[in-house]
């Protein structure tokens, strides 16, 4: 069940990861991409940290548009669109109770296909979001399987996005919209957001 | 204010300042404001810069040209959250948007003007 300050905590852990992970994230979107996701999602999710801190909040919903519009304006290029219509479509989700975070997830799954029309196996953050949002309704989620769905983007062939451009040369590199999707879900799990 | 304005979206700011150039010398009168470029000028599209050129044009409906993917996300986006009503063409960039700025000079109805960009449809 999410709350408020669980929820702000998952997503401060998120920022953290990804700052953590800034070099690694743009050095794999340098194979496939034009190299700026570690950068580009760092500077999202600080500008998350900061309006998170500004004001106090009511709602889980009011916590995840906030997030969503800060994300949006600020990653920029396609994750930009993709991580806000995630985190706007769980906000709206979330506005109908924040006692089901599978359904608020699967919102957010839902926000990512309409913006990207992404499908399993085009080597996208959907590759990760499917199953977990799966995994979550079956109280299964692990970090084990995060990585090994983030590990799964490697011999695809992308379908979408810059990527795709590259046809058979984006084969054998893992993606970089998956692996920060995957830091989203472990933070998840580590701030207890999925404990009953 | 008039009815139509062009909307045009790039990765690069250059790209969009060239084709206004090109397209205010054929349709002087039409209402065409751009966006391109990440926030701090680099390589990419931001949603604010989009935002921007939106409320910018006198258009009170706008016909929206972009060049790669995450243009059209983050137009998608902005067409979204607006008040103006926001058509997005999958045209060849600078074929789309010239043809229809070209036409909004003319005076040509709208209805004709999707007629003829039917056939620039390249995404």
């Amino acid at each position: 069940m999410l709350t408020v300050e669980k929820t702000i905590r998952w997503l401060n852990l998120f920022g953290q990861k990804v700052e953590e992970k800034k070099v690694y994230l743009s050095e794999l979107d340098q194979a496939i991409g034009d190299g700026d996701h570690g950068t580009n999602m760092a500077r999202g999710t600080a500008a998350m940290k900061t309006v998170l801190e500004q004001k106090a909040y009511d709602t889980v919903q009011d916590v995840l548009k906030t997030a969503g519009m800060a994300l949006l304006s600020k990653i920029g290029g396609a994750s930009g669109p993709l991580y806000g219509s995630a985190f706007i479509g769980m906000a709206k989700q979330a506005g109908e109770g924040a006692a089901d975070v599978s359904a608020i997830l699967e919102a957010g799954l839902e926000g990512i296909r309409k913006r990207g029309n992404a499908e399993a196996g085009d080597k996208t953050m959907v590759d990760v979001w499917l199953p977990a949002v799966d995994a979550v309704k079956n109280k299964e989620l692990s970090r084990e399987r995060i990585d090994e769905w983030v590990k799964a983007t490697e011999p695809m062939k992308a379908k979408k996005g810059r990527a795709s451009y590259l046809g058979e040369r984006s084969i054998g590199h893992m993606d970089p919209g998956a692996v920060s999707s995957g830091l989203l879900f472990e933070s998840m799990i580590e701030e207890g957001v999925l404990d009953e | 204010m008039s009815d139509y304005g062009v909307l045009l979206v790039s990765h690069v700011p250059q790209i969009v300042e060239g084709l206004s150039i090109l397209l205010r010398e054929v349709a002087p009168d039409v209402a065409i404001t751009a966006a391109g470029g990440t926030d701090d000028g680099g390589v990419g599209t931001s949603f604010d810069k989009i935002q921007t050129a939106v409320l910018k044009n006198a258009g009170e409906s706008l016909l929206a040209f972009y060049d790669l993917g995450s243009s059209k996300m983050n137009l998608d986006m902005v067409a979204e959250l607006s008040d103006k009503k926001i058509e997005i063409f999958d045209t060849a960039f600078i074929e789309g948007a010239y043809t229809a700025t070209a036409l909004l000079q003319a005076k040509v109805p709208y209805h004709e003007i999707l007629k003829q960009l039917e056939p620039l449809k390249v995404k």
